[in-house]
């Protein structure tokens, strides 16, 4: 009786997996749908496009969009492309990303190694910091900028950046260090290391995977970010998402939706970048062995 | 003069007490054990020593040098976790060389140093592992190398043997005795299990709630035990603690225990302390430890003091080494220690012999030793 029976089990399990697949394979089409169309309308000329066959794959292939939309599109009144604003964007998104990990690590060190009174309030005001919306701030943040000089500028983005991400990392590294064996930190202050040692030479190795988390969330957060970015450049500090927008409503007659769609993607190319690279990095479990086994 | 004094020691946190005027000391070379059941205060009491807490009031000396104020690292003296709190990036040999990297000592000096701590606890080969590639008594044996490269005045340990198997923790006892008698530094070391505390200790400290309950050597914690808390707390199977009346016959006084369905056991008590007699008439609480409740035969010949009565035999336990019986008196369950091939059944009625030369008397109300 058990043999048909299994053969049965068997039969139905493949029926079940290949209909969960199905599903799956669907719903990925269908998600990655709006990228194929980009991705085949940037490397058609404008005339196939106006033929109105979206959807299609390019009767005559050509890079031209992308190499338009990079250096030589219009974008407001000079036609630069979007090359000046992508290296804005790297200029601001580099540091506001490392300096809020940092930060963020250091928070999250103090407040679950170092406690004491009245830390979680501080860990609790920071939290707000998550959950403020960012319109509320944008007149103060303009005015502090203003005082310290550094309005329309890329620093000024970059201050703004790292401290509207502060209360994500800060919360990401105290809930990571919260699980991280107190007892190493003793044994470290036994062995004499200071406060900056444990944190480098004891933390931060174990810290890997909560980096990467931090990273990914921060470089996509800052190289996205539009409202900052629009508020607070100026000419020569533009990021990319506000150069992005420009390059869609400067009307110079006809639309080249060709060149607008080359240009989204490369903007929005480093953060797909970042996640493809640092993903696989997620799953280590780098604190095996730390405590007992 | 001790060598690490503990001198009313006082720590909240808050407005919790946690320990409550603790004084003790410990000379050099000696090995103190602290012990007592979860949340008492113990692994409290060994983090202000290693300067990890801070202390509310009262004062903790290493050699004659008052220490409240140093940094643990300034302490001259070393820790080995339950966890063993290996730093999980380094290798065995960067653990241990881990303090000595630190106080900037040369290479070439920290690797003779770890090569010789490695040769004494036989981790050479591990020497670059990870702690993650160890087994867990490697992983001690790297926790107390990290401990002994530093050649402290005092060592800490905080239960380091709680997270090994039943057989590697009775080896690794032997071992850090071992290590004790060879280096003869003194040790602060931290348990609830009341035999590795019986084993290893020079000194005892039994606390209970913060309070120290009773301070010293093995013997005298387990044969003149202070109050019921430490009676029941050292020995396993612990202390039978039996509900009991001092009687009177002719001008002895008696100890008279209570029997289900039978006349109460009279145990007369020749010699007895003049203090038992002031309880005559009154409940005490009678206590007696399984060794010294045993059958006629196995009974100690050279007690002064031996008192043979029949029980009732409710259970019968063989351990192997020895068989022990439960009896019922004072309406508890009392555990006899017999020899392994005494002739008993459960049901029966049988010869106890009580060893009345070890056997102690607590006030019910105040919990305290009587005599």
């Amino acid at each position: 009786m058990s043999a048909p029976s299994q053969d049965v089990a068997t039969r139905n399990g493949v029926v079940v997996r290949a209909l969960i697949y199905a599903l799956l394979i669907l719903f990925a089409v269908y998600y990655l749908l709006p990228l194929y169309v980009m991705v085949v309308n940037s490397l058609k000329p404008l005339d196939e496009i106006r033929q109105g066959n979206m959807l299609a794959l390019p009767q005559q292939w050509t890079i031209a969009p992308w190499l338009s939309a990079w250096s030589t599109a219009q974008i407001g009144v000079s036609p630069t492309g979007l090359k000046p604003y992508f290296l804005n964007s790297v200029l601001m998104v580099v540091p506001a990303v490392a300096i809020s990990t940092v930060l963020g690590a250091l928070n999250g060190y103090v407040l679950t190694k170092w406690r004491f009174k009245g830390d979680n309030i501080v860990f609790g005001m920071m939290l707000l910091a998550c959950f403020i919306p960012f319109q509320i701030v944008l007149i103060p943040s303009a005015r502090i900028l203003g005082l310290l000089g550094l309005a329309g500028s890329v620093p000024g983005l970059i201050l703004i950046h790292a401290i509207y991400g502060l209360g994500f990392t800060t919360l990401f590294f105290r809930n990571y260090y919260e699980a991280f064996p107190t007892e190493l930190v003793r044994a470290a202050q036994i062995d004499g290391a200071s406060f900056f040692q444990i944190f480098r030479r004891i933390l931060l190795p174990s810290s890997g995977p909560i980096i990467v988390v931090t990273v990914i969330w921060q470089f996509t957060n800052i190289w996205n970010d539009f409202l900052f970015g629009s508020s607070f450049s100026s000419v020569d500090s533009i990021p990319i998402t506000v150069a992005l927008n420009n390059l869609v409503n400067s009307s110079t007659g006809v639309k080249e939706y060709n060149v607008h769609f080359a240009g989204a993607i490369l903007a929005a190319l480093p953060t797909l970048i970042v996640y493809i690279v640092s993903g696989r990095y997620f799953v280590r479990g780098l604190m095996a062995g730390a405590v007992k086994g | 003069m001790s060598f690490l004094e503990i001198d009313n020691l006082d720590k909240s946190f808050g407005t919790t007490r946690i320990l409550k005027g603790v004084t003790l000391g410990i000379e050099e070379g000696g090995f103190l054990v602290l012990v007592g059941p979860s949340g008492c205060g113990k692994s409290t009491l060994l983090n202000t020593i290693a300067g990890l807490e801070q202390i509310t009031s009262g004062e903790i000396r290493i050699a004659g040098k008052r220490v409240n104020e140093l940094h643990p690292s300034k302490r001259d003296i070393a820790m080995v976790f339950q966890s063993y709190a290996l730093y999980p990036n380094m290798t065995v040999g960067e653990n241990i060389g881990f303090g000595m990297e630190i106080r900037g000592i040369p290479k070439a000096e920290r690797d003779k140093a770890i090569a010789d701590v490695a040769q004494l606890l036989q981790i050479g080969h591990l020497l670059d592992r990870k702690p993650s590639q160890l087994s867990g008594g490697q992983r001690q044996r790297v926790a107390m190398g990290r401990a002994l490269v530093r050649k402290p005045q005092v060592f800490l340990f905080d239960e380091p043997l709680s997270n090994l198997d039943a057989k590697l923790r009775i080896d690794m006892r032997t071992e850090i005795k071992r290590l004790h008698q060879r280096m003869k530094t003194t040790i602060v070391y931290v348990t609830h299990d009341q035999i590795e505390a019986m084993t290893l200790a020079t000194k005892i400290a039994v606390l209970k709630d913060g309070i120290l309950q009773q301070f010293g050597t093995p013997a005298e914690i387990y044969n003149n035990p202070v109050n019921m808390f430490v009676a029941d707390f050292m020995g396993s199977p612990a202390m039978n603690l039996v509900p009991a009346t001092i009687g009177q016959s002719g001008s002895e006084s008696t100890v008279e225990l209570a029997r289900a369905g039978a006349a109460p056991v009279s145990l007369a008590l020749n010699g007895a302390s003049s203090a038992l007699s002031a309880y005559r008439g009154k409940e005490v609480v009678f206590g007696i430890r399984p060794e010294a409740l045993t059958d006629p035969d196995g009974a100690d010949r050279n007690a002064k003091h031996l008192v043979t009565t029949d029980c009732h035999i409710e259970v019968v336990e063989p351990a192997g080494s020895d068989t022990f019986a439960v009896t019922n008196l004072g309406g508890k369950g009392v555990v006899a220690r017999l020899r392994a091939d005494a002739r008993i059944k459960p049901g029966a009625t049988a010869p106890l012999t009580f060893n009345l030369t070890k056997a102690v008397f607590f006030d019910p109300a105040t919990q305290e030793r009587i005599a």
